[in-house]
């Protein structure tokens, strides 16, 4: 039941941040919205009532080194577009590469 | 969903990594490039490289974005065990919207700087004749 909460709240506020990033302009304002803590936002409320407030730090520190890798997700999409000339689905699918070995890595070494 | 099945499943640290995982951009930026292609397409232009440009600059915003969403994870982490959480998730969202919105006026400013620049660049290259 949990499950499907999280699964209509996080669509619902998910689809509500693309709606807005699709009708402001310029593009890049837009993009800001592509990086909007709308699953946070979604998640979080939920947890704390479930988990409590200091599983809810926990899951925020971490999340620290998932924008960080976010950030340099988006770096290696623009290269992969830019330099390689490579379409935006297939850019922004190989980045995730990107997003993988960043979190993990920041998790092995310093989260762990 | 599948943040609070791994939070649940291997903690709340590595649960909270994919909290910032990019759900959204890869979506939005393909659309971007197919709603650009199909104006040019419109327009007579068949070939461009214009909806690459456009997912680039979404990629750009979302880059910015994601700066200011260290600032909303590192907001909830200080406030979240002291505050009321409703509170904290609100402040958190303020400093991300403040912090992006700084950030991408800054980072357009500059641009418009450099755009001037290259555009003065290159019509000397054409009043010269060069290319």
């Amino acid at each position: 039941m949990q499950i499907l909460f999280r699964f209509v709240i996080g669509g619902l506020v998910v689809s509500l941040f693309a709606a807005f990033a699709d009708v402001v302009k310029p593009k890049s304002f837009a993009g800001l919205f592509a990086a909007a803590p709308s699953v946070a936002m979604a998640t979080l409320g939920l947890t704390i009532m479930t988990e409590g407030k200091l599983f809810v730090a926990a899951e925020t520190r971490s999340m620290i080194f998932g924008a960080l890798s976010l950030f340099l997700y988006a770096a290696a999409a623009i290269r992969l577009m830019m330099k390689y000339k490579l379409d935006a689905a297939p850019a922004a699918i190989s980045a995730l590469a990107v997003w993988m070995i960043c979190a993990m890595g920041a998790w092995y070494v310093l989260l762990r | 969903m599948i943040t609070g099945v791994l939070a649940g499943h291997y903690g709340s640290v590595f649960g909270g990594l994919f909290l910032a995982f990019p759900a959204i951009f890869p979506a939005s930026a393909t659309l971007v490039e197919k709603h650009e292609r199909e104006k040019k397409r419109r327009a007579g232009i068949t070939k461009t490289a214009r909806g690459r440009e456009a997912a680039a600059l979404d990629a750009r915003g979302a880059a910015i974005g994601s700066i200011g969403l260290i600032g909303f994870a590192f907001t909830v982490w200080r406030l979240a065990p002291i505050w009321n959480g409703a509170l904290a998730l609100f402040a958190a969202l303020v400093v991300w919207m403040t912090l992006s919105i700084l950030i991408w006026r800054l980072r357009r400013h500059r641009l418009f700087v450099r755009r001037g620049r290259a555009s003065t660049a290159s019509s000397t290259a054409i009043s010269s004749g060069g290319h």
